[in-house]
C-alpha cells in the first residue's frame, strides 16, 4: 500500500447556527505520513477530519487526494476508511460481518471476501473471533475490530476519531504501540484525531495544534516541544511556567521572584520556561521561593513553588522529599532554556 | 490557487438546499397522509360550514342547541371522572407492582395488561356480562337482596366500561414511570427524615407526573372519542360519538355530524396539546 | 423481606382491579362453553356446539379481518419503516409538525376519521365497496403504532454513526437504509407490527361506519352478534376473538420486555 497525499485547500465551515467551526485552512499531508490533530474540544479538529473524511462539506475550498478533487464527493466514494470514535461496530452483524461489510458492499465474491477477512483478523490478533458478536468483545477488541473493519477493502487514507479515547489507561499505552507499529508496516496516510498530547506526540510523525477553528502550528512532535509558534501551543504541548518581565536589570530582566538571565537586545513582555528546565540550586540561585506542595511521579518528582507570582512555579525534578514544606528553595534556570512567544499564554492545569 | 475563486460543487449543493435522501423516505407516508387523512379531513372541516336547514353553519348550531352542547357537556365530564379514577387505580397499582417481587408478579402484571388492546365492543359486551339483565350483578343482588342489579345500559356502565380499558393503560405507563424513578430520590428523602407518605407525596408523586399527565391525556381522549362500548351498551346513551352516528345513519344530516366530529375532535386535540404544554413546562423546571 | 399490613392491604386492592379485569373474560368464556347460561353451567352442562355454530356463521369475517390486519401490516411497514428513518435524521420543525398530523388520526375520534373518509371517498363504489376502503382507515390509524416504537429503537442505536460508519466503507444511501437502518430497527419493527396486527383486528370504531354487507370484520360482526344473536353465541364468539389476540399480545409483551432490557450500549 503507498500512501496517498491529502491536500485542503481555504477550508472553510460554518454551522448551520453561524459558529465559525473553520477559518480557511490550508494543510498538505505527505503520502504515507501519519498527521496527529490536537487541540482542546471545539477547536475544531473533528471538523478538519470528517471534511476529509466527506462527512461534511467546506462551504468554499478544495480538498484533494492526490491529484484527485474529492471535495464534491460523498464519504462512501471517497475510498476512505474511518476508525470511529466509539467504534460504530454494527450490532447486528458478528465481527467478520462487520469486517467484510466494505468488501461485501464493493461486491467481492464470497470466497475472496472470506480470505481477506481471515487476513485481517490476523493482522489484529483476533484469529479466534469472527464468530463473537460484538456485544461479547472488550473494549480493545472492539477498537481492533474497528480498526481491520476500516482497512479491510484497502482505503486510500486512514482517518481515526480519537482512536483510543474510549479506553482505559493501561490499555490505551499498550494498543497505541500496537497502532504505531501498523502504521508503519501498512505506510498508509494516516489522520487521527485526539486531545490527548501523549498519544499525538507518540503517533504522529507531525502534530497540527489547532485553535479557535485555525492552525496555530504544523510542526514534529520535537519542533513543537522545543520551539513552540505561540504561546497557546506551548501551553498545550506539556507544562509551561510564565514569568512576566517587571523590570531590566544588571544581569538581565526583573521577574517576580528574582532576576533571570536575558541578553537578547529586544525586551519582552514575558518569558516561559518548562518545569524540566528549572533546577534547584545549591547555593545563589536566580529565583527565590516558598515550597509550597510536591508530587510524586515515579521516574520524576513536581514540585510547586511559590514566588511571589500569579501562579506557583513548576519544577520538575529527581528530588522528592529532599525539602519540607515552607522551605526556602534556589532555583536556577539556564538561558537556553529561557524563550518568549506571540500571543498570551495559557497555562495547562497542574496535574498532581 | 483557484480554489477560492470557483465555486465549488458541495457549495453549489447547499445553496439549492436539496433535500438530503432520507427526505424522500417520507413520501410514500406523506402521500398515504395527504390522500386520506389530511384532504378528508380538510374536507370534513368544510362540511361543517354548511348547513341544510338554514343559512347558518352547521358549527352555530351545535354551539347554540342545548341538546349537543348537553351531550358535549357530559361527554367531557364522563371522560374527566373516567380519567381520574383511571390514574387513581393505576397509579396504586402500577406503583405496587414496578416495586414489590412476589410469586405470581409477572402473571399479574400479564392479566391486568392484556384489557389494553380490547377493542370497546368487547368491553361493552364484557359490561353486559357484569351488570346487564342476565349479568353478574343481577344474579347475585338478586340471591342476596332480592332484587336484579342493572346498571349496564346507562352512564355506569358505561363508565365501568371505559375504566376498564383506561386502567391497564395507566398500569403500564405508571409501571414504566417508576422503572425510570431515581431511587435514590427516596432514600436521600428517607435520610433527610421523611415518612412514607411524604416520600410518596414529595418525590414519587412529583416523578410520576409528567407519565400520569400524559396518560391521563390519552385516557381523556379515548374516553371522548369511544364509540363502540356505547354501541354495545345501547344507542339511547347520550353521547356525543352515539349522537355523531345517530346524526348521520337516522338522519343523513352529514353537515351536522361533521360539525359535531370536528367540534368533538378539536377538544380531545386541545386536550392532548395542553397535556404536552404542561409536560414541557415541569420538564423545564427540573 | 417483611411484609407490612400495607403490603397486604395494597396487594388486596391489586387483586381486586385484577378480579375487576378477569371476571368478565371468565364468563364469557364460561358462557360460550355453556349448553344454556340461564340454567346455569351445572344444570345444562358445557358444549362446544355454540363455538361451532358461530364458526360456520361468522368464519368469513374471521378470515377478513385477518387478511386486513396481515395486508395493513404489510402496508404500515412499507410507509412507515422510511417514515420512522426520515423522521429520525430530519428532526426539524416540519419533521415535527409531520410527526403531530401522523398521530392527529389516534386523537381524532375514530368516527370522525371515517366520516371524513366516507365524505371524500364514499361516492367511488368500487373502492367504497371493497375491503381496501377499511384497509385505508386501518393504515391511517395504526401507522403512528408502528412509527413510534422504531423511531425509539432507531434513535437508542445511534444510527447515525452506525450509518456514517457503513458509508465511509463505501455504502450509498439505499445500500445503507438495508444494510444497517432496517436490521438494526428490527426488534422496533416487529413491535409495531404485533401491535399494528392487535389494533387492526380489534378495530371498531372506524370499521363501523366503513364497512359494506360485503364487508364484514370481526369486530363489526361482534357488534352484529352483541345486538342479535343469544348470550351464548354472542360469548363463543368472543371467545373467538380472544384466542385470536391474546397470543399476539403475549408476544408483544414478551417483545417489550425484551426492548426494555435489551438497553445495550
Amino acid at each position: 500500500m503507498t500512501g496517498t497525499a491529502i491536500r485542503l485547500e481555504g477550508c472553510r465551515k460554518t454551522f448551520d447556527n453561524g459558529t465559525v467551526a473553520l477559518h480557511s485552512l490550508d494543510l498538505h499531508i505527505h503520502p504515507g505520513e501519519t498527521l496527529a490533530i490536537l487541540g482542546p474540544s471545539g477547536c475544531g479538529k473533528t471538523t478538519t477530519l470528517r471534511l476529509i473524511a466527506g462527512l461534511e462539506h467546506p462551504d468554499s475550498g478544495r480538498v484533494l487526494f492526490g491529484e484527485q478533487d474529492v471535495t464534491a464527493l460523498p464519504i462512501e466514494r471517497r475510498d476512505v476508511g474511518m476508525v470511529f470514535q466509539n467504534y460504530a461496530l454494527f450490532p447486528n452483524l458478528d465481527v467478520a460481518g462487520n469486517i467484510a461489510y466494505g468488501l461485501k458492499i464493493r461486491g467481492m465474491p464470497k470466497a475472496e471476501r472470506t480470505a481477506r477477512c481471515a487476513e485481517l483478523l490476523a493482522l489484529v490478533g483476533l484469529q479466534d473471533h469472527g464468530r463473537r458478536a460484538v456485544h461479547e468483545l472488550s473494549g480493545g477488541q472492539r477498537q481492533r475490530v474497528a480498526l481491520a473493519r476500516a482497512l479491510a477493502p484497502r482505503p486510500r487514507v486512514l482517518l481515526l476519531d480519537e482512536p483510543l479515547a474510549a479506553l482505559d489507561a493501561q490499555l490505551r499505552e499498550r494498543l497505541r504501540s500496537e497502532l504505531d507499529q501498523l502504521l508503519r508496516h501498512l505506510g498508509i496516510t494516516a489522520v487521527f484525531v485526539t486531545h490527548d498530547q501523549g498519544e499525538a506526540m507518540a503517533l504522529g510523525h507531525r502534530i497540527l495544534v489547532m485553535e479557535h477553528g485555525r492552525a496555530a502550528q504544523l510542526a514534529s512532535p520535537q519542533a513543537l516541544y522545543q520551539q513552540p509558534a505561540n504561546a497557546f501551543v506551548a501551553g498545550f504541548v506539556g507544562n509551561l511556567n510564565v514569568f512576566p518581565v517587571l523590570a531590566r536589570s544588571p544581569c538581565g530582566v526583573k521577574v517576580p521572584g528574582g532576576d533571570l538571565p536575558w541578553s537578547t537586545a529586544d525586551f519582552p513582555d514575558t518569558l516561559y520556561c518548562r518545569p524540566e528546565h528549572v533546577r534547584i540550586a545549591d547555593g545563589n540561585g536566580h529565583l527565590h521561593g516558598h515550597l509550597l506542595a510536591q508530587f510524586f511521579q515515579g521516574a520524576h518528582s513536581r514540585l510547586l513553588v511559590d514566588v511571589g507570582g500569579a501562579q506557583p512555579l513548576l519544577v520538575d525534578c529527581d528530588e522528592f522529599g529532599r525539602h519540607g514544606i515552607g522551605d526556602t528553595l534556589a532555583l536556577s534556570i539556564a538561558p537556553r532554556h529561557l524563550f518568549c512567544l506571540q500571543g498570551r499564554g495559557t497555562r495547562s492545569e497542574v496535574s498532581p | 490557487m483557484t480554489a477560492l475563486g470557483q465555486p465549488n460543487l458541495a457549495l453549489a449543493r447547499r445553496r439549492w438546499r436539496l433535500p438530503a435522501p432520507a427526505t424522500f423516505a417520507l413520501v410514500p407516508a406523506l402521500a398515504v397522509l395527504t390522500a386520506f387523512w389530511i384532504l378528508p379531513l380538510l374536507q370534513l372541516i368544510a362540511l361543517g360550514t354548511q348547513h341544510r336547514d338554514g343559512p347558518s353553519s352547521a358549527y352555530w348550531q351545535v354551539l347554540s342547541s342545548a341538546q349537543y352542547l348537553g351531550s358535549l357537556a357530559q361527554t367531557c365530564t364522563l371522560a374527566v371522572v373516567v380519567t381520574a379514577a383511571a390514574l387513581l387505580i393505576g397509579a396504586v397499582v402500577g406503583c405496587f407492582l414496578a416495586r414489590q417481587r412476589f410469586w405470581g408478579r409477572s402473571a399479574l402484571v400479564a392479566l391486568l395488561t392484556f384489557p389494553l388492546a380490547f377493542p370497546g365492543v368487547v368491553v361493552g359486551f364484557l359490561v353486559i356480562l357484569l351488570g346487564g339483565r342476565q349479568g353478574l350483578a343481577a344474579s347475585v343482588g338478586l340471591s342476596v337482596f332480592g332484587q336484579r342489579w342493572v346498571f349496564a345500559y346507562s352512564l355506569i356502565g358505561l363508565f365501568i366500561g371505559y375504566l376498564y380499558f383506561s386502567i391497564p393503560r395507566v398500569i403500564l405507563t405508571v409501571m414504566a414511570a417508576c422503572e425510570t424513578l431515581d431511587r435514590s430520590l427516596e432514600e436521600a428523602a428517607r435520610s433527610l427524615g421523611a415518612r412514607p407518605w411524604r416520600v410518596v407525596l414529595d418525590v414519587i408523586v412529583p416523578g410520576l407526573a409528567p407519565a400520569l399527565v400524559s396518560c391521563g391525556a390519552i385516557c381523556f381522549a379515548t374516553a371522548m372519542g369511544a364509540f363502540g362500548t356505547a354501541f354495545t351498551l345501547g344507542t339511547q346513551l347520550n353521547v356525543t360519538p352515539v349522537a355523531i352516528y345517530n346524526t348521520f345513519t337516522n338522519y343523513a344530516n352529514f353537515a351536522m355530524a361533521a360539525a359535531l366530529s370536528v367540534v368533538l375532535g378539536a377538544i380531545t386535540w386541545a386536550a392532548l396539546l395542553l397535556a404536552r404544554r404542561l409536560i414541557r413546562q415541569t420538564g423545564a423546571t427540573l | 423481606m417483611k411484609r407490612t399490613a400495607g403490603f397486604y392491604g395494597r396487594l388486596l386492592f391489586v387483586l381486586l382491579v385484577c378480579a375487576f379485569m378477569l371476571v368478565p373474560v371468565l364468563m364469557s368464556l364460561l358462557a360460550g362453553l355453556t349448553r344454556n347460561y340461564f340454567q346455569g353451567v351445572v344444570a345444562s352442562g358445557l358444549t362446544l356446539g355454540w363455538l361451532l355454530q358461530v364458526w360456520a356463521a361468522y368464519a368469513d369475517t374471521v378470515w377478513l379481518s385477518l387478511r386486513l390486519a396481515v395486508a395493513c401490516a404489510v402496508g404500515v411497514v412499507m410507509i412507515g419503516v422510511p417514515a420512522a428513518y426520515a423522521l429520525v435524521r430530519m428532526n426539524n420543525r416540519f419533521s415535527r409538525a409531520f410527526e403531530e398530523l401522523m398521530v392527529l388520526p389516534v386523537a381524532m375520534p375514530g368516527l370522525a376519521s371515517a366520516l371524513a373518509l366516507l365524505l371524500t371517498y364514499g361516492q367511488y363504489g368500487a373502492f367504497r365497496g371493497s375491503w381496501l376502503f377499511i384497509l385505508v382507515g386501518h393504515v391511517i390509524f395504526t401507522l403512528p403504532f408502528l412509527v413510534r416504537p422504531v423511531m425509539a429503537v432507531m434513535q437508542r442505536q445511534h444510527l447515525p454513526v452506525l450509518e456514517e460508519a457503513a458509508a465511509s466503507l463505501g455504502a450509498g444511501p439505499l445500500q445503507r437504509f438495508f444494510t444497517v437502518v432496517v436490521p438494526n430497527s428490527r426488534a422496533g419493527i416487529l413491535a409495531g407490527v404485533l401491535m399494528v396486527v392487535t389494533l387492526s383486528l380489534g378495530e371498531f370504531n372506524l370499521t363501523w361506519m366503513l364497512h359494506t354487507p360485503m364487508t364484514k370484520t370481526l369486530p363489526v360482526g361482534l357488534a352484529d352478534s352483541y345486538a342479535s344473536a343469544r348470550l351464548e353465541v354472542a360469548s363463543a364468539y368472543t371467545v373467538i376473538f380472544l384466542l385470536l389476540i391474546v397470543p399476539l399480545l403475549i408476544a408483544l409483551q414478551a417483545i417489550n420486555h425484551h426492548l426494555a432490557r435489551g438497553d445495550r450500549p
